[in-house]
């Protein structure tokens, strides 16, 4: 018998212009790398540049996004083009919840940023839980 | 000294599951620090996919390159979306077959190799951007 395993759909800030968004990705990448049967992703862009399977992600996978700063490019496209998100996360939100700072260089972190991405990896991956429960 | 000096954007792929697109945001990085700082700049794409006023302004008002990491084309296409085509663009992979003995491994950051090809890179590109940094505006 086939046993239909749901995933959660994380689409991440890249934030190319900001340490936030390099630590978004990061973060969300090893969620990924994690739990690689309970999630999947989708770059950003795509909701533009891809077709129709892209434009629907957000109606097929529950979705949690991770946004890098409050502008909220995640949550706001996934909304605007894709479909509802099941959770938005915000990493400035997370990096306060934990005492930590936020970083400061856009490319090679190193043992000192490794933290926060751990702290963001793991909001993620509590997120990732929630909506496997809720669902 | 040039003349009509501004600007070059400089949009990577942002990609989080493929070497080249890592390797795309490693050639940007490179271009906006070390070898062309304070002449190529970059923005977030998805700044670009909500239409924020100030990264539209930035990219219609600018020559743009694009750097993309599969086939997909999300950079070029997001620029494209806003009407306008870039005056460059590049696919990351192409730098690879071009630098065989530099392989890049990696999928959200490039090892030490993709490293090297990406300052490799951005010196190729940093002499696009010096062109459509001194061409006179169209």
């Amino acid at each position: 018998m086939d046993i239909q395993v749901m995933k959660v759909g994380v689409v991440s800030c890249s934030g190319e212009e900001i340490p936030e968004g390099t630590l978004c990705r990061l973060a969300c990448r090893k969620v990924l790398d994690e739990r690689p049967g309970e999630t999947v992703t989708i770059c950003l862009p795509l909701f533009i540049a891809g077709g129709e399977e892209e434009r629907t992600f957000a109606r097929n996978y529950p979705t949690i996004t991770v946004d890098g700063c409050d502008k909220r490019c995640a949550t706001r496209a996934t909304e605007m083009l894709s479909g509802r998100p099941s959770k938005s996360l915000s990493v400035p939100e997370i990096l306060q919840k934990h005492g930590l700072k936020a970083p400061t260089k856009l490319r090679h972190f190193g043992p000192e940023e490794e933290t926060a991405v751990r702290a963001v990896a793991e909001e993620i991956a509590r997120a990732v839980d929630e909506v496997l429960e809720e669902d | 000294m040039a003349k009509n000096h501004r600007k070059v954007v400089v949009l990577p792929c942002s990609g989080i599951g493929k070497v080249f697109g890592a390797l795309a945001r490693e050639i940007s990085y490179e271009l906006i620090e070390k070898v062309r700082p304070g002449v190529a700049v970059t923005t977030c794409l998805p700044l670009l996919v909500i239409r924020d006023p100030g990264a539209v302004a930035l990219v219609t008002e600018n020559p743009v390159i694009t750097i993309d990491g599969c086939p997909k084309d999300c950079a070029k296409k997001s620029v494209q979306a806003l009407g306008k085509e870039p005056e460059k663009t590049y696919e990351a992979l192409k730098f690879y077959t071009a630098h065989k003995d530099l392989k890049p491994e990696g999928v959200a950051e490039v090892n030490e190799t993709g490293r090297k090809l990406a300052a490799v890179a951005a010196e190729e590109v940093a002499q696009e951007v010096d062109r459509l940094a001194t061409e006179g505006r169209k």
